[in-house]
């Protein structure tokens, strides 16, 4: 079997024994172990894949697998990974991997739990290995499904509310990236011969121009809705506050990344010459949803809805890099994604853990912290200082790289709307170091607050394993920058073939 | 004609056995041993099923009122299998002290109805159609009001009768305006000369108006919700499934093979009763509280969606209605099997009673889960690909406005059906249903439509099959 499948093997292999195992005790175990492989294997792949890179592979996508499922239409699973696939996939085994720890110690239906999770979980890593559309998709629904029963069982406040209004919006996206999906299957050969759900033979054709003006509107902003595309985010606050911590991570780090790939590989990459022509219109939507995301989390009261407001404005920016279409602009895009997938699981992972200690997510409610809690908080001041891209962590490389990216357009458009999404960066400062100020700093508020204990063992597990994640890709960002880099050529060469700036 | 040639009727010759001999070992049988009635014709049903699947030769008889081939047969084995699972659903109802006197009557009601449906969909002749489409009819409003004692149930029996006859009528009248336009009744002959003149579209909408009764579609749907709520659950499931499937199987048919001509015509008729039927299903399922009429609107939008595979006229439309009835076969009979037993356990059928129904009977709240999520289209359940190959099959001919807002409407009925999932695994309930054993019949026919309805799906293989055998109709 090839080492790609596997990614979605190890999951439902670890479903598979967690419904088998008597012990309800020894469920967090092996989905840890299983878990656990998996990073072992995303591991693997990167080395794998820079190895075949080292040795002169240049196709676009590796370790290419392709079987025929359904003859009409033509359906296949096909798998293949470039650079950021696999940045994706070690991104997604990570923060899964900080999800099981964090989510520890949850006690009510333990079982269906974790098995809810997991299935997420395959669903995204299937989805970041498929090159055939009909499995993306797929893969895409299977991963967002779950989250209806994991925010209405294990959520908290108006979780039936949120977990409702969530899956239907990001069904309704689904909804209009299958109408999408098809427009580009039966355009995919418009000189005739067979048509194809596969992402590299439709990137060697062009669709028709009438057909992209309609199709790729509908998979942008089907895609989109994941991605907290304005104004269709507004699942995006209710569902993160009202999931239960793991799941907050799992969504926020990973599931809205799906939006963010699914709108450059589906929507940009098949469609160049509709999104040149109609990026103007997107470009504008995502700058609010950079400066309205970050407007939102400063008058925020309660540390998830801050983390969520605040998950809308990076998201808003990984869309608004795509759009720019350049090289810069994408690879500050992917690392975007990734960064902030780290950064804002880490967010939630130790919300979750001070929401434990302190049954309060009001940051009004707690003060002094610092002194309690010393490695939580810490902790907190570092996430909170990547959030707002200090050098060194990975948010700052992010950004810095889209905001040089977008800058290299010289027309008037581009560069307001550049400056524009800059202003986040300050307001984002404002939100971040004023809730380290409420919450860490100053005397202790509440008297019961001065009891609590720090870190558990597998609280440790987590955050440290997110913390370092961070700090490596701060300090040596080159590797990622170069896996990714090699692999969006293609992309960008077939945009200036469009639109020779 | 020679009397082997009647082999190529195996469908409906074994069928009447089999009807025959329920009705004989009823009368021989010891008044306290009247199960065993149940056990002998699940048995004999099974056979039959199986002995369907096996390869028989193709042919025509009466002259070609009877038409038969691989991809009839087809359809009359996907309608075995759904009266099957629907025959071991209801062992546990039929052994009431209340029916115990009237089991073969059930039996015998339900296989005469199939011999009317196989008769209709191997019919190569409007009289052999209609002849074999009141078959189908009658006896089930017989059925319908097999609990006579219940108002409600007689109501339906009445009702169902009523909107039958009435639907005959129209539907006769648009044949006999086509039979007086081509001067013929076989299929063949009038897809030669039919040309499409303004009485022979009269003639056509009227029997556009028939079937559409028989199939529910908007606005010819009023009599399903109270019908459907009115007749024991079996029944209504049995309704809702095999006799829309067999109705949709012979109106594919016939709209193929008759009708080819005025295909621009039928494609704008169907354009707007599917985006009725979808629509109006869907909204009216959202405020339904008895799960009876919540599914009989849900199978209203559900052939809403079938039309998708109609409008197209194409080869990949044909094979995804067949494929998406089959589909639908294990996923509403799913459901329908999940209410079923719980409402003979319990006598609850309102969906407020199911709340908190995970914590007493997980088993039976994941088949629901699941047959729900298959009729609402989530991977990667069988309704998923189903679905999938629908839209396909529209998006094709280039129908997208009208995928669109078949995907949109796949987002409203998300929307009631986790209603329910939220009732099962969110809501909690002071006084939930009671935790219980099912027997093993329902516990078979379960396990057969969860099988269904994992397997349907990722078996390409099947869904090849029926693309296949499909030309040759």
């Amino acid at each position: 079997m090839d080492i790609l499948t596997l990614f979605v093997v190890i999951p439902v292999l670890t479903i598979t024994a967690i419904l088998f195992i008597k012990d309800i005790k020894h469920v967090r175990v092996v989905t840890a172990i299983g878990m656990g492989i998996q990073l072992i294997m995303a591991a693997v792949l990167v080395f794998m894949y820079l190895a075949a890179r080292k040795a002169g592979a240049s196709e676009e996508m590796l370790f290419v697998r392709d079987y025929l499922w359904f003859k009409n239409p033509n359906i296949h699973y096909a798998i293949g990974v470039d650079g950021i696939s696999v940045a994706m996939i070690a991104l997604t085994s990570l923060v899964v991997f900080a999800g099981i720890f964090a989510s520890w110690e949850v006690e009510f239906l333990t079982r269906e739990f974790f098995v809810s999770l997991i299935l997420l979980a395959s669903g995204v890593f299937g989805f970041f290995i498929s090159i055939d559309l009909f499995t993306m998709f797929l893969f895409y629904e299977l991963a967002v499904i779950p989250m209806y029963l994991l925010i209405g069982i294990w959520g908290s406040g108006p979780k039936e509310y949120s977990a409702m209004k969530l899956t239907l919006m990001l069904m309704g996206g689904s909804a209009l990236i299958l109408a999408g999906l098809l427009g580009i299957y039966f355009n995919s050969a418009p000189d005739g011969g067979q048509f194809t759900f596969n992402i590299l033979e439709i990137s060697k054709v062009t669709i028709p121009m009438s057909a992209q003006r309609l199709f790729f509107p509908l998979t942008f902003v089907g895609f989109g809705v994941l991605g907290a595309l304005f104004p269709f985010h507004t699942w995006s606050p209710d569902g993160h506050a009202s999931a239960p911590t793991a799941v907050s991570m799992l969504h926020a780090g990973v599931l809205m990344k799906l939006g963010g790939y699914g709108a450059f590989r589906v929507a940009i990459f098949l469609m160049p010459e509709a999104a040149v022509e109609l990026s103007w219109i997107f470009i504008i939507l995502t700058s609010i949803s950079v400066v309205y995301g970050a407007f939102g989390a400063i008058v925020q009261k309660d540390l998830k809805y801050i983390n969520a407001y605040s998950s809308v404005s990076h998201c808003g920016l990984v869309l608004f890099a795509i759009l720019m279409m350049n090289q810069t602009a994408l690879n500050g895009a992917v690392i975007q994604m990734i960064s902030h997938g780290l950064m804002t699981a880490l967010f939630f992972a130790l919300i979750g853990m001070l929401y434990g200690r302190t049954h309060t997510r009001m940051i009004n409610e707690m003060g002094g912290l610092m002194k309690v809690i010393p490695f939580l908080s810490v902790c907190y001041v570092i996430a909170g200082l990547a959030s707002l891209g200090l050098p060194g962590l990975s948010g700052f490389v992010a950004e810095m790289t889209i905001f040089v990216g977008a800058f290299q357009h010289t027309d008037v458009f581009h560069r307001v709307v550049t400056i524009v999404a800059v202003s986040s960066i300050v307001i984002t400062a404002v939100y971040i170091l004023r809730v380290v100020a409420i919450l860490l700093l100053g005397p202790t508020t509440d008297e019961h607050h001065e009891h609590l204990t720090d870190a558990k063992w597998f609280e440790k597990v987590s955050v440290v394993t997110l913390i370092g994640s961070v700090a490596g890709i701060g300090l040596a960002p080159y590797w990622l920058s170069t896996m990714i880099g090699a692999s969006l050529s293609p992309l960008v060469e077939k945009i200036v073939s469009v639109n020779p700036f | 004609m020679s009397p082997e040639k009647f082999v190529i009727m195996r469908h409906e010759l074994l069928l009447t056995a089999a009807a025959l001999m329920v009705l004989i070992v009823e009368v021989f049988s010891h008044p306290d041993k009247k199960g065993k009635v149940i056990t002998l014709s699940a048995i004999c049903f099974g056979l039959i099923t199986v002995l369907g699947l096996l390869p028989s030769p193709e042919g025509e008889l009466f002259g070609g009122m009877y038409i038969t081939n691989a991809g009839r047969l087809m359809m009359k084995n996907i309608l075995n299998i759904g009266v099957l699972l629907v025959f071991l659903q209801s062992a546990d109802w039929l052994r009431r002290d209340e029916n115990s006197e009237k089991i073969s009557e059930y039996f015998v009601l339900m296989i005469s109805t199939l011999i009317g449906m196989n008769f209709m969909i191997s019919s190569g002749h409007f009289l052999m159609f209609y002849i074999g489409l009141e078959l189908a009819t009658i006896p089930i409003a017989a059925l319908a009001a097999y609990d006579r004692h219940r108002n409600i149930s007689a109501e339906a029996g009445i009702k169902l009768i009523l909107i039958s006859a009435l639907s005959s009528g129209i539907l006769l009248y648009g044949l006999s305006l086509i039979y007086g336009t081509t001067g013929s009744l076989y299929f063949g002959e009038i897809a030669t000369v039919f040309r499409g003149s303004n009485l022979q579209l009269l003639g056509f909408i009227f029997f556009f108006t028939g079937m559409a009764f028989k199939i529910s579609i908007v606005p010819f749907h009023l009599w399903t919700a109270d019908v459907y709520e009115g007749s024991p659950i079996n029944i209504t499931a049995y309704l809702s499934v095999i006799s829309k499937g067999a109705a949709v199987f012979i109106f594919i048919i016939v709209l193929f093979t008759v009708f080819p001509v005025i295909v621009a015509a039928w494609q704008k008729v169907i354009y707007v009763t599917s985006i009725l039927t979808m629509t109006i299903g869907n909204l009216f399922a959202i405020r339904q509280q008895n799960l009876k009429r919540f599914l009989a609107f849900s199978s209203i939008s559900q052939a809403g969606y079938i039309l998708l595979g109609f409008i197209g006229g194409n080869q990949l439309g044909m094979a995804s209605v067949i494929y998406y009835i089959l589909v639908y076969i294990f996923s509403n009979l799913g459901a329908f099997g999940v209410v079923l037993a719980i409402s003979n356990a319990s006598g609850k059928e309102n969906v407020d009673d199911y709340n908190g129904l995970y914590h007493t009977n997980p088993k039976l709240s994941l088949i629901m889960m699941l047959a729900l999520f298959s009729l609402a289209g989530i991977p990667p359940v069988a309704g998923y690909f189903g679905k999938f190959f629908l839209f396909t099959a529209a998006a094709e001919k280039g129908y997208y406005t009208l995928v669109i807002i078949a995907v949109l409407n796949t987002i409203i009925s998300l929307y009631y059906y986790l209603l329910i999932v939220k009732a099962m695994f969110l809501l909690k309930s002071d006084n939930p249903i009671e935790k219980f054993k099912s027997t093993w019949y329902t516990r078979f026919a379960l396990g057969l439509c969860v099988a269904g309805i994992i397997v349907t799906g990722f078996a390409s293989g099947l869904f090849e099959l029926i693309r296949n055998l499909s030309f040759g109709i």
